[in-house]
């Protein structure tokens, strides 16, 4: 089944190549642009957390959204409540949805398929609910939420918006060879192993409960770490940003990203940020036409809902994703010209 | 003690509005194996129907009826076209296609009737000739329609031919399938079926929680947790599930402090608990599974 590409040349090339324009960026287009980049990183790394999960270890999740809350309000209260600087606030935060995951993970452990999913859905649901709960007022701010001022450019000659972006692309590849390390290793096979056979895993001798609580809890840290980068960029959480909807721009992004995948993420996050944007544009442009055209923008429909559309579309046709569909046509690529 | 009641047969008339919702989804499981995530929001676009029946004027019975009619229209073809292909796909898939149905009629709710929250009205005259000081008429009315509602699935999947047909196919597919039941059918009746239930369960908790696209997302949650509770292979026992989950969350909303906050994170924990220490429910049967 499906295990993370082997690192040959070329795709070390197309890797280098991606990360050359990911750099120029920032240098090309306006700090809007740039804070739009940044949030497509921070949902992409919380997509690579799920596709961990869900891709590589078998588990599902429908509510990564909670995992993404903890990361984020970890570092705005490390930030506000003691003035802690933002970098170490991002690993507190990861630490601390690391934490939140693994516990997650123990019930979790029990539960298989769509018993896991409904769970994680539950917890995504009730996310909101408990944030604005009384007792954690002093420390969530409440239904008012937190304001989390960006943190300040490390580099003169660079504004706060592209200083973030390139420390966020930097957590982004770090985190990418992390978990390509991972997936690569021993532990990365038991977790494949898992997922294709539990059983057979078993008898092997594979810690079963402590390899899937241990992923669940690495995913999760995944999912914080974004949390805690789209709070930066965003300058401010509240409970309801991070309603179940979030957990579903996550999983929508890493199915059309492909599921189990390291770089399809990238395609994801992007996917989920500019999308709508197109969607929104695209409307305009209808509104802006004169005669029968005008009447077209009436009935495009809002961009979520062509989304669940295309999630559908997706898993009937490509179910593996804009990178599983490079991958074959590469591979289709090579054997024509081998042929 | 007043209170005490008042609160119980409240939570009784909420429960018996997620006792239906608990019932589609259960029986949507039943069939397929499948937890529709997609089910409160199926119910919250029926309940637009009804709504938009109301506005062309029609009496608030004949719109509801109608809004049900075409809730099991929509439920058939839903399954015939959107879920018959994943039908065989990984557990994975079928979430997803689920996720995606909630996304498009979360949506849609929103781009068609907008995200402002309406009122929407009673199914019940606001007298029934009788008055109580423990329950408020629509209270009452609810829970003896979704009770009659109830009792109508029950006679169907009991007596009728039909309603045997969808239980064999449920129970055991190949072997109906060899007795000439096109189980294929009996599936999209049954999610027809759920959709109609579904659409009850919305028209009536809308006069409670008003109609707006995400009105559902809580009784989807209190729906599940009352399913799982009851257990997920017995209608009756996620109907009573409903009915417990209904009457719990009321009293903890009132006789808990800070209760009323955590209502949705108590769903989460039975949701949880009821997995982990009694995964059947209690009145599902156990599955035992051979390795």
């Amino acid at each position: 089944m499906d295990r993370p590409n082997p690192i040959t040349k070329k795709l070390l090339i197309g890797f280098l190549i991606a990360l050359g324009v990911g750099i120029l960026i920032p240098q090309i287009t306006t700090d809007f642009t740039t804070y739009q980049f940044t949030l497509a990183i921070s949902y992409g790394i919380a997509m690579l957390g799920l596709n961990i999960l869900t891709g590589y270890n078998g588990q599902f999740s429908v509510g990564h959204s909670a995992f993404f809350a903890i990361g984020a309000y970890t570092a705005a209260i490390m930030i506000e409540h003691f003035a802690i600087d933002p970098y170490t606030s991002i690993v507190i935060a990861a630490f601390a949805a690391f934490v939140v995951g693994f516990l997650f993970g123990l019930p979790a452990l029990r539960l298989e398929g769509l018993y896991l999913a409904l769970a994680t859905f539950g917890f995504a649901v009730a996310t909101p609910q408990l944030l604005k709960f009384d007792a954690f007022e002093h420390w969530t701010g409440g239904v008012q939420g937190i304001f989390v001022p960006k943190p300040e450019p490390l580099m003169e000659g660079l504004s706060a918006d592209q200083s973030l972006y390139y420390v966020a692309m930097g957590i982004m590849v770090f985190l990418m060879v992390v978990a390509w390390s991972i997936l690569n290793s021993r532990s990365g096979r038991a977790m494949m192993a898992i997922r294709d056979n539990p059983v057979a895993a078993a008898t092997m001798g594979i810690n079963l409960p402590m390899v899937k609580t241990t992923t669940f809890g690495l995913s999760a840290m995944y999912a914080g770490i974004g949390g805690a980068l789209f709070t930066y960029s965003s300058e401010f959480v509240s409970p309801d940003t991070f309603n179940f909807f979030i957990a579903v721009y996550i999983l929508v992004g890493s199915v059309i990203g492909g599921i189990a995948t390291i770089p399809g993420v990238i395609f994801g996050g992007l996917f989920i940020v500019f999308m709508p944007n197109y969607a929104q544009d695209l409307k305009l442009f209808f509104e802006g036409t004169e005669g029968p055209w005008a009447a077209v923008a009436g009935v495009v429909p809002p961009p979520w809902a062509i989304f669940g559309v295309m999630l559908i579309l997706v898993i009937y046709f490509v179910p593996f994703g804009v990178w599983g569909g490079i991958e074959r046509l590469w591979a289709w690529t090579k054997r024509r010209s081998a042929g | 003690m007043d209170l005490f009641f008042q609160l119980t047969l409240a939570g009784l008339a909420i429960g018996s509005i997620y006792a239906c919702v608990a019932l589609a989804v259960v029986m949507i499981y039943q069939a397929t194996d499948h937890f529709n995530f997609a089910q409160g929001e199926m119910a919250m676009f029926s309940t637009f129907i009804c709504w938009t029946f109301l506005g062309l004027g029609l009496p608030v019975w004949v719109a509801a009826v109608l809004a049900i009619g075409t809730s099991f229209i929509a439920g058939l073809i839903i399954e015939r076209v959107i879920i018959k292909p994943v039908e065989n796909a990984p557990v994975l898939n079928q979430i997803i296609v689920f996720i995606g149905l909630l996304m498009i009629f979360n949506n849609v709710a929103g781009w068609i009737w907008e995200f402002t929250i309406k009122p929407f009205p009673s199914l019940f005259p606001d007298d029934f000739g009788f008055k109580s000081e423990l329950i408020g008429p629509h209270h009452m009315g609810v829970i003896a329609l979704t009770l009659t509602v109830l009792l109508l699935i029950f006679l169907f999947f009991r007596f009728t031919r039909v309603g045997l047909a969808m239980r064999a196919a449920a129970a055991n597919p190949d072997s109906a399938r060899l007795v000439g039941i096109s189980v294929g059918w009996m599936l999209a009746l049954g999610w027809g079926l759920a959709a109609a239930v579904g659409a009850v369960g919305g028209i009536l908790v809308a006069p409670i929680v008003y109609l707006e696209p995400n009105m559902m997302s809580g009784v989807l949650l209190y729906a599940f947790a009352g399913a799982l509770l009851g257990g997920v292979s017995s209608p009756g026992g996620a109907v009573l599930g409903g009915l417990i989950v209904g009457v719990l969350e009321n009293w903890l909303g009132q006789y808990v402090p800070g209760g009323s906050e955590l209502k949705l994170t108590f769903a989460l924990i039975l949701i949880v608990g009821v997995l982990l220490f009694k995964p059947a429910g209690l009145f599902g049967r156990v599955v035992i599974k051979r390795v």
